[in-house]
């Protein structure tokens, strides 16, 4: 070590190497720079909370002894039921279908990937409420469906207006209109796959199948979760849509009930908490089905 | 006409293999053979050819023309007459599964433990029983220095270590070939040596490789054979000796003045 100039002779402590020209280095403490109107903008905040809980616990017009009263009545728990249903159904059919969308929209064969592009075309421009209509009134288009041969006899066929009901009607519309945008989250979700993936199971000798659910979709569950949740917790919500078919799902039920006793406010809270309930339900399980897939990776 | 010995059928031959992308030539008229137990390293200038080449072999590149064959049979196609009909996806599987590939950036799975990786194509191409196929896995991770990280989970592994894994992935189908594609490139220069310790390991044991490389070093000390490419070309082949020490082309000539 060299120096330029002699340390100072006597200041120094014994033990102690000082940097030239300073006092003490340990002995000295930092100060944060002052932020005043960081705090001011927290004690802004905090106010309009307050007084935001105040109103809700004051304010007579919520009508928290109705809420009480009405939210876990036996109408109102059957219409979550049938909510919980109508997202249960549409997620199940809606994903089933949107992964064989994407794999078509990912297939070698022009013909395919045109069909699979023009049905998410179709979908995602169809406004869903317009589209549920359709399905209502589909008795009106064909009186009468039957499975057999295509173009030739038919060896089953049911009356229309039976088999499809408001709910499966609902249902239908749901899951078909989910299908086109989970085909883009799956299809979005495969192509993040490092294609040296496939490559490596490939010279392996792996089956196509199982290189697909063994290798690609673990893979591609980490991209597709977070959209998947978000196309759930939408779906969920968007069965509120459906009460334009007189469907007893909450909303509707909310509705009914609020008609007959003209109390509006505290039975769209019944409704507002339900839904919240539930979104954070689904949020939990997002975190730990998300867990699952990260196995192995870093962040 | 019996009692002449015929040469035994090389376990690789390459003839008049010709690649395009594009309009880009890639391979224009490989020859090329390997017998058994011959090591051989590919050397040549980037975009050379080197790598689409060993992707022929195990026909992860369709050719344009020419035929490759391992072990006297075609791969990927199936003759019959003057015409060549494309295998079945199951049947390039099979033949695959008798040729070990490695690549230059593993590719490991990444959601799998280093144990899964290495028993997952036995399980699923094979159909060895798991228990038997974690017994081989298990010796292979022995073998490449690895015993204590079965359980670990790639991204957890210095690339050297992580290529050592690829490669005991590669030898639990028990391959007669082993392709390497520049198995060392991806590695910071500290991590080199082990990756090459393993290969050289397999050589000395009389496994058939084929090795594409920069390590002019590891060429010289584990190859039976050199083959030089440039622009899609065999230029030149020959023992270490002769290729790097005494090169006859110019063009070797001028990329071992690069590299060495």
């Amino acid at each position: 070590m060299t120096l330029t100039s002699d340390p100072p002779v006597g200041k120094t402590a014994p033990g102690r190497t000082p940097a030239p020209g300073t006092d003490d280095a340990a002995g000295l403490t930092v100060v944060p720079v002052r932020r005043p109107w960081r705090w001011a903008a927290v004690a802004a905040t905090a106010v309009v909370l307050v007084q935001f809980g105040h109103g809700l616990v004051t304010n007579p017009g919520w009508e928290w002894d109705v809420f009480a009263r009405y939210f876990a009545t036996e109408a109102i728990l059957r219409a979550v039921w049938v909510t919980l249903q109508l997202t249960f159904y549409g997620t199940a059919i809606g994903f089933a279908l949107g992964v064989v969308l994407a794999f078509m929209r990912l297939s070698a064969s022009r013909f395919l990937r045109t069909v699979a592009f023009g049905y998410i075309w179709a979908f995602r421009s169809i406004p869903l409420i317009v589209q549920l209509l359709f399905w209502f009134n589909l008795a009106y288009l064909y009186e009468e469906l039957s499975i057999g041969v295509p173009f030739g006899p038919g060896l089953v066929s049911f009356d229309t207006a039976g088999l499809v009901g408001a709910m499966s009607a609902a249902v239908l519309g749901l899951a078909l209109h989910q299908a086109a945008y989970a085909a883009e989250i799956v299809r979005g979700g495969v192509l993040a796959v490092d294609s040296g993936q496939l490559e490596a199971a490939a010279s392996l000798g792996i089956p196509r199948l199982r290189r697909l659910r063994r290798i690609v979709l673990p893979q591609a569950m980490r991209s597709i979760l977070p959209n998947a949740a978000n196309e759930i917790v939408s779906l969920f919500k968007g069965t509120s849509i459906v009460s334009v078919m007189a469907i007893g799902e909450l909303f509707y039920q909310v509705q009914v009930v609020y008609g007959r006793t003209g109390r509006v406010v505290p039975l769209l809270m019944v409704a507002t908490v339900w839904y919240v309930l539930l979104t954070t339900a689904l949020s939990v399980v997002q975190h730990y089905v998300e867990r699952h897939y990260a196995k192995g990776s870093t962040r | 006409m019996s009692t002449v010995t015929a040469p035994p059928t090389p376990k690789v031959e390459l003839r008049a293999v010709r690649k395009n992308f594009g309009t880009t030539e890639v391979l224009r008229g490989i020859d090329l053979d390997v017998a058994a137990g011959e090591v051989a390293v590919v050397l040549g200038p980037s975009g050379s050819g080197k790598s689409t080449l060993l992707r022929t072999i195990n026909h992860l590149e369709k050719v344009d023309g020419g035929s490759v064959r391992v072990d006297g049979s075609l791969v990927g196609y199936r003759r019959s007459g003057d015409k060549l009909h494309e295998l079945r996806e199951r049947e390039i599987l099979r033949q695959r599964t008798r040729i070990g590939f490695v690549f230059q950036n593993f590719h490991l799975f990444p959601h799998l433990t280093v144990l899964e990786n290495i028993t997952e194509a036995p399980v699923s191409a094979l159909r060895r029983p798991r228990r038997a196929a974690e017994e081989t896995a298990r010796a292979l991770l022995a073998r490449v220095g690895l015993a204590d990280r079965a359980e670990a989970y790639p991204k957890q592994l210095s690339g050297g270590q992580q290529q050592r894994v690829a490669i005991a992935r590669a030898l639990a189908l028990e391959p007669g070939l082993l392709l390497f594609d520049e198995p060392t490139s991806a590695l910071d220069p500290e991590l080199v040596g082990e990756v090459l310790d393993v290969i050289r390991d397999l050589a000395a044991g009389g496994t058939t490789m084929i090795v594409v490389t920069h390590e002019i070093g590891f060429a010289r000390e584990v190859a039976d054979t050199v083959v030089f490419m440039d622009e899609g070309r065999i230029v030149e082949r020959g023992t270490p000796a002769e290729v790097l020490d005494a090169p006859r082309h110019e063009r070797t000539r001028a990329f071992l003045s690069k590299v060495l």
